[in-house]
């Protein structure tokens, strides 16, 4: 899928590349520590363990719709970033306010603060990153 | 030869083997944000200092390998080799993604590449510490 249109709308370059870069890193953090909670102590915390492998899952696509950068390709990250924002935000408030919902950490519990906050940030910088490409410049 | 600050004694992944590469991870990131900021693509030091870093890296793998060999086991098994297996990788990705970058975008992914593999060298000593795994 060849983008023919001009260079500054591809979300696959420049600051893009970077927003690819950390996705992938943490579609790679996420998913080998849900699947090794899934595998080994699933048990403990379903809902949790389950949670953080939903949220590897759209970080593996969001990198992929990033780096596709066609139409479909914006399509999917904006759809990703999206979930991903009110889940980040969600699962935090619901991680402050009951703490025995997810009894043990996620990617997303207390706003990502275990991953430094960038689960937080990041789908918003995918959002203007996906906003300021969405046409050529005058 | 005793690290001084030794957490768990017979850990591989502690001291100088441990320190190099988290050193050597953040010279290269401060250098590479340089280059970020100054608006430079990726130059010749990064790719040199990412090369010295995997190098330092796979000196660390090696050596958790010959312990493990030896009879040592990690805390937590499974985490420990998804840690390791995770950073040797680091280098090289931060390496094709600069490649396809020739901008000053190329060096923060360079930065921040080098910024994240030092938490995964902290993230690996303590999964070999924890007792009872």
């Amino acid at each position: 899928m060849v983008e023919t249109g001009p260079a500054r709308q591809r979300t696959n370059s420049g600051p893009g590349r970077l927003l690819i870069a950390v996705y992938l890193l943490f579609a790679i953090a996420a998913t080998s520590r849900a699947g090794l909670q899934i595998a080994t102590k699933f048990d403990e915390a379903p809902v949790a363990y389950l949670l953080s492998g939903v949220a590897a899952l759209i970080y593996i696509v969001a990198a992929v719709g990033l780096a596709r950068a066609g139409h479909t390709g914006r399509r999917v990250a904006l759809a990703c970033c999206s979930v991903e924002l009110v889940g980040v935000v969600a699962v935090g408030i619901l991680s402050l306010v009951d703490k025995d919902l997810f009894p043990d950490e996620t990617v997303w519990s207390q706003f990502g603060s275990g991953y430094g906050y960038i689960p937080l940030v990041l789908p918003v910088l995918g959002l203007i990153w996906l906003w300021r490409t969405r046409r050529a410049p005058a | 030869m005793v690290p001084v600050t030794s957490v768990g004694a017979d850990s591989p992944v502690d001291g100088i083997v441990a320190t190099v590469p988290i050193v050597l991870s953040l010279l290269v990131a401060a250098w590479a944000l340089v280059a970020a900021v100054r608006h430079r693509p990726p130059d010749r030091m990064q790719f040199v200092g990412l090369a010295v870093l995997e190098v330092a890296l796979l000196v660390l793998t090696v050596l958790a390998l010959v312990a493990v060999g030896g009879g040592d086991r990690p805390g937590e098994p499974g985490a420990f080799f998804g840690y390791l297996v995770t950073l040797v990788c680091l280098p090289p990705l931060a390496w094709v993604l600069a490649r396809m970058e020739p901008t000053r975008w190329g060096s923060a992914i360079v930065c921040a590449v080098c910024l994240v593999t030092p938490v995964v060298v902290v993230r690996l000593q303590q999964t070999w510490e924890v007792l009872g795994g």
